[in-house]
């Protein structure tokens, strides 16, 4: 997947100002910044939810999963009812047998009968995540996968995910705000910061990059370091 | 689509609160209409007082008239609440126990008598009102009035027709008794042939010259009374009423009130539903979901106008089931009133895509959708020319734009073969529905854009 010298504008703010991102099959990538740094407009063009004003996105085509920060399923429906639903909109030629892979790899097969509203936040993402892969795609988009997952949720989910892009070679995109979680989970960073892109690599290179530009905070905690280089950056 | 349909059918049924309404509202809805149009409307509660003595009678010259009943006429128009006196009349009123009183004074049969003397009183009833409730002290007055005016109608009539046959004492002759003596009168027409007789015997002269004047004279009163006795038969009802109908036909009012109630019932399942269903999917976060390849948006609002037009259709006929006791359906009439129902569901279904595809929140979409079809309803059923000009022109380009009168009018000229074109109202639902599904396409497109 590539995109490149994405533009996009909301009225006067510019919520992206020519940001470029690539990532090959199995790589999990992680888009960190402040709130407002323009991660979910990007993620939403790669999705191609949203249009760019300017740029290009080139992506194996009708093979994104998108899986929005909220889950967008039925809650008045039951997990399998969920999963059957979208496996037949997407054309499955055996939507039960989708269904039925679906529900073993988030392991909720015990639930599935259960209506969607009485599950924990957690296991709601994990069936959010198994409909965005219901569509078998090459490129999985997650924003802010783990918002509000208690920590043993969010384990659970990263173990999901990662096991994913190393089994099934699926390039998985990922929003967050956490330094942390961007560090422990994405092979690559891409910094957005007011819709500018600072920086793209690996977590050490961030490192690297964090400690040479703000030496001041370079033996405090990287969170703090990770602030104090894009005040920097004029962030 | 049919698996959206399929989704939908689902949530529906997890959601047993809507499913009830959705059932109890037109089964509701129809037992209110049934009892109403099959019940005559309640008569007004009224004290009554007549004073009248038993013995008095109108007289006409020296005729009394029969007795016209006074009593049972009245009772006949309200529901009578019998009082013995003038104060027991006013304390009922002002107790709220009746909405008024009628007192019959018990001269008014002598003022009446009066009208034909030289000194003629002026005859009158009493009304007692209690005017704290302005709908109730209309319907008292009008009630009253209507009273007033069958009675003078009817004493009117008598007076004529006694008047009539006095005129015709005087033209043709006979007799009439007074006090038990049998009194002959001659009549003009007599009177000429006698004098015809005596002039035969009469040499030419000036007294046969002013027996000529007294013949032309009787001729000419007997013309002009026979046309005086013609008149006075129409003076109890000078004004006869000459209805023609220019346009169409006017069906039962029970035919009306069902078309109403279902149009009614239609309106708010199909709209809540439609735009409550559309918006449910965006508040469930799904709508970007479907629209980014699995559903276009297009197939997605058709999916929801089809979804209100099945649901429209069930309640719709339910509530038809629900109204069969109460009053006769024209069931032969049935195609015609799938073929209503349908199309006013898809008008007001598409209506409702229009609002849903407006807001992002059921509860937002339900109360707009509330605060949109109640107005509407309510001035598409003001009739033409109860209103000022401008206002009756301003109301009519309203409801037009909603598809609420057109879905009105296709059901009462499916209900009754005498109702208005269906065939106009199903072109009026047509134009509206591409009209609001190109609105609904639109709003959507905003919201896909952001």
């Amino acid at each position: 997947m590539e995109a490149r010298g994405l533009v996009k504008r909301y009225g006067d703010r510019e919520a992206l100002r020519g940001v470029d991102l690539s990532a090959e099959a199995g790589e999990l990538v992680a888009i960190i910044g402040p709130n407002g740094a323009g991660k979910t407009t990007l993620l939403s063009i790669l999705a191609g939810i949203v249009k760019p004003d300017s740029g290009e996105v080139e992506v194996p085509r009708g093979s994104v999963g998108w899986v929005p920060q909220q889950a967008a399923l039925y809650r008045r429906l039951t997990v399998a009812e969920n999963l059957l639903l979208f496996a037949r909109l997407e054309g499955h030629a055996d939507p039960h047998a989708s269904c039925a892979e679906m529900l073993e790899l988030t392991g909720l097969g015990e639930r599935r009968g259960e209506v969607v509203a009485r599950l924990s936040g957690g296991n709601q993402q994990r069936i959010n995540i198994a409909i965005g892969l219901l569509a078998q795609p090459a490129v999985l988009l997650l924003d802010e996968p783990s918002v509000g997952l208690d920590p043993r949720q969010r384990s659970r989910l990263w173990e999901f995910i990662a096991a994913l892009a190393a089994e099934r070679r699926t390039t998985v995109v990922f929003s967050t705000h956490d330094i942390q979680e961007a560090e422990r989970y994405g092979g690559r960073l891409l910094v957005l910061a007011d819709g500018e892109a600072l920086f793209d690599g690996s977590p050490d290179g961030l490192r690297a990059v964090v400690r040479g530009e703000a030496p001041e905070s370079a033996e405090q905690d990287f969170e703090i370091a990770f602030v104090a280089f894009l005040h920097h950056r004029g962030h | 689509m049919r698996w959206l349909l399929l989704k939908d059918l689902q949530v529906l049924r997890r959601s047993p609160l809507q499913a009830v309404l959705l059932v109890a509202y037109p089964v509701l809805i129809a037992v209110l209409v049934g009892f109403a149009i099959s019940r005559s409307p309640d008569k007004p509660r009224v004290a009554f007082l007549n004073e009248v003595p038993a013995q008095a009678r109108v007289t006409v010259g020296t005729r009394a008239l029969p007795r016209i009943g006074v009593d049972d006429r009245v009772c006949a128009q309200v529901e009578c609440v019998r009082v013995k006196s003038h104060d027991e009349a006013v304390e009922e009123v002002r107790s709220g126990d009746v909405l008024a009183a009628l007192v019959l004074p018990a001269d008014l049969v002598d003022q009446i008598n009066s009208l034909s003397t030289p000194s003629p009183g002026t005859p009158a009833v009493e009304v007692i009102v209690n005017e704290s409730d302005p709908v109730k002290a209309r319907l008292v007055n009008d009630r009253i009035d209507s009273l007033l005016t069958q009675a003078n109608l009817v004493i009117a009539r008598r007076i004529a027709h006694e008047g009539g046959k006095f005129i015709g004492l005087v033209v043709r002759g006979g007799q009439f008794t007074v006090l038990g003596q049998v009194i002959r009168i001659l009549g003009l027409a007599n009177t000429a042939r006698v004098l015809h007789a005596v002039r035969t015997t009469m040499p030419p002269g000036p007294l046969r010259d002013s027996l000529d004047q007294v013949l032309r004279f009787t001729t000419l009163t007997r013309s002009n009374l026979g046309s005086a006795a013609t008149l006075l038969s129409r003076l109890s009802q000078p004004i006869a009423v000459d209805k023609q109908v220019v346009e169409g036909s006017s069906p039962p009012l029970e035919s009306f009130a069902i078309a109403v109630a279902a149009t009614f019932t239609l309106a708010f399942v199909t709209v809540l539903l439609v735009a409550g269903s559309l918006a449910l999917e965006r508040e469930e976060n799904a709508f970007p979901r479907l629209v980014r390849g699995l559903v276009s948006p297009s197939a997605l609002l058709s999916e929801k106008v089809l979804l209100g037009v099945g649901v429209g259709l069930v309640v719709t006929l339910l509530m038809l089931a629900g109204l069969a006791p109460f009053v006769p359906l024209h069931w032969e009439r049935c195609g015609l009133w799938l073929l209503a129902i349908g199309a006013g569901a898809a008008g007001l279904g598409a209506a409702g895509a229009a609002l849903g595809a407006a807001a992002r929140e059921v509860r937002a979409v339900s109360l707009l959708a509330f605060m949109v079809v109640l107005p509407v309803a309510f001035l598409s059923l003001i009739p033409a020319g109860t209103v000022g000009p401008a206002l009756a022109d301003a109301i009519a380009v309203i409801t037009a734009l909603f598809p609420f009168k057109p879905a009105l009018r296709a059901m009462t000229a499916a209900l009754d073969p005498s109702g208005p074109d269906l065939g106009a109202a199903l072109l009026h639902l047509a134009a509206l529905i591409t009209a609001y599904g190109l609105l609904a396409r639109l709003a959507l497109r905003r919201f896909s854009a952001t």
